[in-house]
């Protein structure tokens, strides 16, 4: 990748040394990875800008911490896969909810960004509202609710069906960033165990996971391999988003806030879902498609409708789902 | 048919407005003023201050007002405020020696230079519900004490053990900088300045029960409360302009030193040890608690072994904080509807199998 092409993958702020990320009297330069001309608007679709809450920096955190954050977010880059303890602020949400991505944002966002936030691959659940609002407060940037019009995309849980471009950076809300933690509670051994790449006990759990059930009973949180060195917890996505993090031409970026963890993995980089020859590793299958737009190879949301057993699959990326159907794709809109 | 849920926002805004209601409760009773619950509920706002490290009674009486007195809740409201503040240095090491006491005492003398002051203290009161409370009376003015001899000086128990090297010194102040865990990660062993703060800011339920704990033999420490204090002392703070020490005024603190059996090693005579505590305002109990769990946690710097939670650092301190743990226990009523489709998807499938495999071994018993 050419030296233009490694600036196309930070938008401002990680662009630069040093610069504040739009700070109170920052300027921001115009980007050198424009997004592309934004599609005409769907209808109620929300985009905006809000001017920042005053008596608060730019996108909340002050231009120290933001720094510090960046500083740990390209040792992450760097090192893919690795978890890089940083310093944690005590944000004004809760820590469980999406503090370590909210930082993260908040250290990558610039005035040039647009933002989007999904929790449960939702634009419109509570939490992602929530952490949306922060931002459209206390930075004024824009935000919207589509995947290609995003620069940033804060998640938490899902990656976009949509395939992400060059240039856009997904920020994964992490509870437990350390894979191994369910197998040794111990930061001391586990730092370790990274250390010396000896990953022997988790294959022996996947393995135990076959011989007891037949299958690997690890269907969230799958771990993966990040460019054949480092195991990583890729957050509680279902393991049907695996195969979208190898290669993907965005930049991830995971941050846990209560665990002060962040590990990246750079664009284009191999993500190996771990596996073994005889039981190769397999997505979920979704027998319907979904009720609303007709998708299938997506994931699906299971509805109860009412209390005879009645249900409907409908996708649970609802910006994809809406996209579908605007362009005309219609479900059966049938219950099963 | 099912329609895709909108409307989080209006729902959120909703809730709050709703909120702010049930705040203010019955609009016929008066409301709480913040002087009311800084002067009136005055430990619960120091217990706000001591978990939410920052000094300011009047923040943390506003705070419970806010939070409709849940603690954690102020706590969280006091941390959020707290971690945007300017940090212009540190002040010089209080010193408790020096504290105007407002109580004092010691289970290990019966007297010693200073006396045993109890002070403003629940302990002998007998806990039976003054009904003439509920008439809102005005109280009867305190007794005045007596003058002292030695009223003034009041030198810590510890330091007149020292004396005779009957207790262990406390380490010297080496100069280097003290590690502050709310701006750095903690990185496993931490020393035991970074331990005192986390105990410090811990919740005071978690710290009192490993307290607890040590005390029913899950990592015994032999405690003798040497004394606990409460009173004000000065914070002096040395400006790098002026290089000498300016008064930024007066903080109310406890302070606990916990005199612990120590049977000697290889290296060390036989002499006691020490457990500290330290917290805002006044709370005697979790200065207390906080004292025992410092001394447990110093097992292994002892040569004790190291088999108890309250021993255990990592276990103490990655689960001491009332934020950290509230935030991610509370965390589980967010939506999980993804990975619980994918538990779901496997349950499915498992159960499927099973009853499979289950009619299969039927029939070839028929």
């Amino acid at each position: 990748m050419s030296a233009t092409g490694t600036h196309e993958l930070f938008p401002s702020p990680l662009r630069g040394g040093g610069r504040g990320g739009g700070g109170a009297e920052g300027t921001t330069e115009p980007r050198s990875a424009p997004p592309p001309p934004p599609a005409p608007p769907r209808k109620g679709e929300e985009r905006g800008r809000t001017p920042s809450e005053a008596g608060y920096n730019f996108a909340y955190l002050d231009e120290g911490t933001k720094r510090m954050i960046r500083r740990a977010i390209l040792k992450a880059i760097a090192v893919p896969g690795y978890q890089v303890p940083f310093a944690s602020r005590e944000m004004p949400m809760p820590y469980g909810w999406g503090t370590g991505g909210v930082q993260v944002t908040a250290a990558v966002l610039g005035r040039a960004d647009v933002l989007k936030v999904i929790d449960q691959g939702a634009d419109d659940t509570t939490n992602a509202v929530s952490i949306r609002r922060f931002f459209a407060r206390t930075s004024g940037v824009a935000t919207t609710t589509r995947t290609t019009e995003a620069t940033i995309i804060q998640t938490r849980h899902r990656i976009p069906e949509t395939p992400l471009r060059e240039g856009q950076i997904l920020v994964y809300q992490v509870p437990i960033p350390e894979p191994l933690r369910f197998l040794e509670p111990r930061e001391t051994e586990t730092r370790q165990l990274h250390a010396l790449a000896e990953y022997g006990s988790m294959h022996v759990k996947l393995y135990e996971d076959i011989s007891r059930h037949g299958h690997i009973a690890t269907t969230y949180a799958y771990p993966v391999e990040v460019a054949g060195r480092y195991v990583m917890d890729p957050s509680p996505t279902p393991k049907f988003d695996n195969p979208k993090m190898d290669h993907s031409p965005a930049l991830q970026l995971f941050g846990a806030g209560r665990e002060r963890r962040i590990y990246a993995v750079p664009p284009y980089t191999s993500v190996r879902s771990l596996d073994f020859e005889d039981h190769p590793f397999r997505v979920q299958r979704f027998e319907h498609p979904c009720a609303l737009c007709g998708a299938e190879g997506v994931y699906l949301d299971e509805m109860l409708l009412d209390d005879a057993g009645r249900r409907m699959f409908v996708c649970s990326d609802t910006d994809h789902c809406e996209g579908r159907r605007a362009d005309g794709h219609v479900g059966t809109g049938e219950a099963v | 048919m099912y329609v895709a849920v909108k409307g989080g926002e209006a729902a959120i805004d909703n809730a709050h407005r709703l909120l702010a209601e049930a705040r203010r409760g019955d609009p016929a009773v008066p409301e709480l003023t913040v002087a009311q619950i800084r002067e009136q509920m005055a430990l619960l706002v120091d217990r706000v201050m001591a978990e939410g490290s920052l000094y300011d009674p009047d923040l943390a009486a506003l705070a419970l007002k806010q939070a409709r007195g849940d603690v954690v809740e102020a706590v969280f409201l006091v941390r959020a405020y707290r971690t945007t503040l300017p940090r212009f240095g540190a002040s010089a090491p209080v010193d408790t020696g020096a504290m105007a006491v407002a109580r004092r005492v010691s289970a290990t003398f019966k007297d010693l230079p200073g006396g045993q002051v109890l002070g403003p203290t629940f302990d002998y009161t007998h806990r039976l519900i003054d009904f003439a409370l509920a008439a809102e009376g005005e109280t009867e003015p305190a007794a005045e004490a007596e003058p002292r001899d030695d009223a003034g000086t009041c030198p810590r128990v510890t330091d007149l053990l020292a004396q005779d090297g009957l207790i262990e010194p406390s380490p010297p102040d080496d100069g280097a900088p003290v590690g502050d865990l709310t701006r750095e990660p903690v990185d496993y062993p931490a020393d035991r300045a970074l331990r005192l703060q986390a105990l410090a800011r811990g919740d005071e339920g978690f710290v009192l029960g490993l307290g607890y704990s040590t005390q029913r033999g899950y990592g015994r420490t032999h405690p003798f409360v040497g004394e606990i204090r409460v009173g004000e002392v000065a914070v002096d703070f040395v400006p790098e302009e002026l290089g000498f020490p300016v008064p930024l005024g007066r903080i109310r603190l406890t302070e606990c030193q916990m005199v612990n059996q120590f049977k000697g090693s290889g290296t060390a005579p036989p002499q006691f040890t020490r457990g500290y505590g330290l917290t805002f305002g006044q709370s005697e109990r979790k200065a207390m608690a906080m004292a025992l769990v410092d001394r447990a946690l110093r097992a292994e710097e002892l040569g004790e072994p190291v088999a108890s939670p309250a021993q255990d650092q990592e276990f103490v301190l990655a689960h001491c904080d009332s934020l950290q743990a509230t935030g991610f226990v509370e965390h589980l009523k967010l939506p999980h509807y993804v990975d619980f489709q994918a538990e779901l998807e496997l349950v499915r499938r498992l159960r499927a199998e099973f009853f499979r495999d289950s009619d299969s071994v039927q029939e070839a018993a028929e």
